[in-house]
């Protein structure tokens, strides 16, 4: 039950606005994550934009998954 | 898939990880996923497939529709008895058995059950009927709690008269100090929470390592995420080291999300609570300030459920404390499957029991 989706802003109107997930758009309240901004990507769950997601972040551990993909196939 | 996950489901990344695993599992070692969503993922993926013998994942009570006690189901269906009444909650609720029946059952026999997305939508919905009581039945964790308290916030706001909460909600952190105080089984290693810790950050674990020794990984829920932090958690235990990390760096900042917090701490506070398994907690729950006790439905409507009476052979209890594995128990895929589930553990998507029924496992 404690799912959080990552979802794309899409449009944002005083702590009201729109996200779209895989193509399907959603309203979502931004009342507990007042500073996120069209574009950014944002962890959603029950209606609400909960966390932004670190894009940084997110890159850094898809970089070190990729050398650790590079480990995998040389042992497969 | 979208983005942000599909970059989390890579196979070869996934088999360099549990080669990596498998080289720094030196003794058996007990891994406990706290959430149910980690137990989901975990069977979805088969991830328990790529891990070595040594090395046993016990799913924990971190599952809010398991973890709900009959009592507090029963007291959602008494007031959604009341004439005149809507309760709303979420999907998951509606199937758990109480002590007698299930909200869907007494939707079925004629009350106003709505299930809702988001709890906004119950503040709507008592918005649009001002004439009719909206009582929201309000489950969940950190995560869930940020956003009930945003949206009675929001009905305070519209002035509304006629929106209520019945709260349930329960804290993760006393949960885990209760299993390590308990000590039924023994836990090397806690998979923390990804998106409870999205609120409270990683300071609420610190007791654990520094007071109990054990390692805690904050960790995401696409499975090279939970790999990852598997492996986290052994490195920490081959170095001999106990702390803090967090794996899903992508969204869990170490402050968390304070103004989440703050909003919670403005609504509610903490309570002592009863969670199937364990008992009474001290602390581990949360009820309405006496400033918003006018939304408490409890108070509001006077209703006297019927005794409570416990599933009969049912063992959800010790599964959810890590002490029994669902095909432990004599009921399991026999009496109790999800189409016709005897205890809440086979009924919730996310229930241990129905993990093991669906993915099977060893
Ligand atoms: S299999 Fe059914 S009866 Fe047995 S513990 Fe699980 S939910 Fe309870």
């Amino acid at each position: 039950m404690c799912l959080a989706i990552p979802a794309r802003v899409t449009q944002i109107d005083q702590g009201l606005g729109l996200v779209e997930v895989g193509g399907v758009v959603r309203e979502a309240s931004f009342m507990l994550l007042p500073d996120a901004q069209v574009g950014d990507y944002v962890l959603l769950h029950a209606g609400y934009a909960l966390q932004k997601v670190d894009e940084a972040e997110a890159e850094e551990t898809i970089r070190l998954l990729a050398e650790l993909a590079e480990a995998g196939r040389a042992e497969a | 898939m979208v983005r942000y996950v599909r970059e989390f489901h890579d196979a070869a990344a996934a088999r360099g990880l549990a080669a990596t695993i498998e080289r720094i599992t030196s003794r058996s070692v007990n891994l406990m996923e706290v959430c149910g969503t980690h137990t989901v993922a975990i069977f979805r993926h088969g991830i328990r497939d790529l891990l070595p013998p040594p090395l046993s994942m016990l799913s924990g009570p971190g599952c809010p529709v398991c973890v709900t006690t009959n009592g507090d189901i029963d007291k959602a269906i008494a007031l959604a008895e009341q004439p005149g009444l809507t309760l709303a909650t979420f999907g998951d609720m509606m199937k758990v058995p109480g002590s007698y029946q299930s909200l869907q059952q007494v939707k079925a026999d004629g009350s106003d059950v709505r299930v809702v997305y988001s709890p906004r939508d119950a503040v709507c919905m008592a918005r649009d009927n001002p004439q009719r009581p909206v009582v929201f039945f309000a489950v969940g964790f950190e995560t869930t709690v940020p956003t009930i308290a945003a949206s009675l916030l929001e009905a305070e706001a519209l002035g509304l008269k006629n929106f209520y909460l019945i709260s349930v909600h329960k804290l993760i952190p006393p949960a885990m100090l209760a299993l390590l105080e308990a000590g039924d089984v023994r836990i090397d290693g806690f998979i923390c929470p990804g998106h409870v810790s999205v609120v409270i950050g990683s300071q609420p674990y610190q007791f654990i390592p520094q007071q109990y020794g054990v390692p805690c990984v904050i960790t995401g829920f696409e499975p090279l995420d939970v790999l990852q932090g598997i492996e986290m958690l052994l490195r920490q235990i081959a170095e001999n080291r106990a702390e803090v990390e967090i794996q899903y760096r992508r969204g869990v900042r170490p402050e968390g999300n304070p103004l989440a917090r703050e909003l919670v701490s403005r609504v509610f506070e903490t309570s002592d609570a009863d969670w199937r398994g364990l008992g009474c907690i001290p602390a581990s729950g949360l009820k309405l300030r006496p400033e918003y006790s006018r939304f408490d439905a409890e108070e509001a409507f006077a209703i006297k459920p019927p005794p409570t009476k416990e599933h009969k052979g049912c063992l959800c209890g010790d599964i959810l404390r890590g002490v029994k594995t669902p095909p432990e128990c004599p009921l399991f895929a026999g009496t109790c499957t999800p189409e016709r589930p005897v205890g809440p553990c086979m009924v919730s998507s996310e229930g241990t029991c129905a993990g093991w029924y669906q993915y099977g496992s060893r």
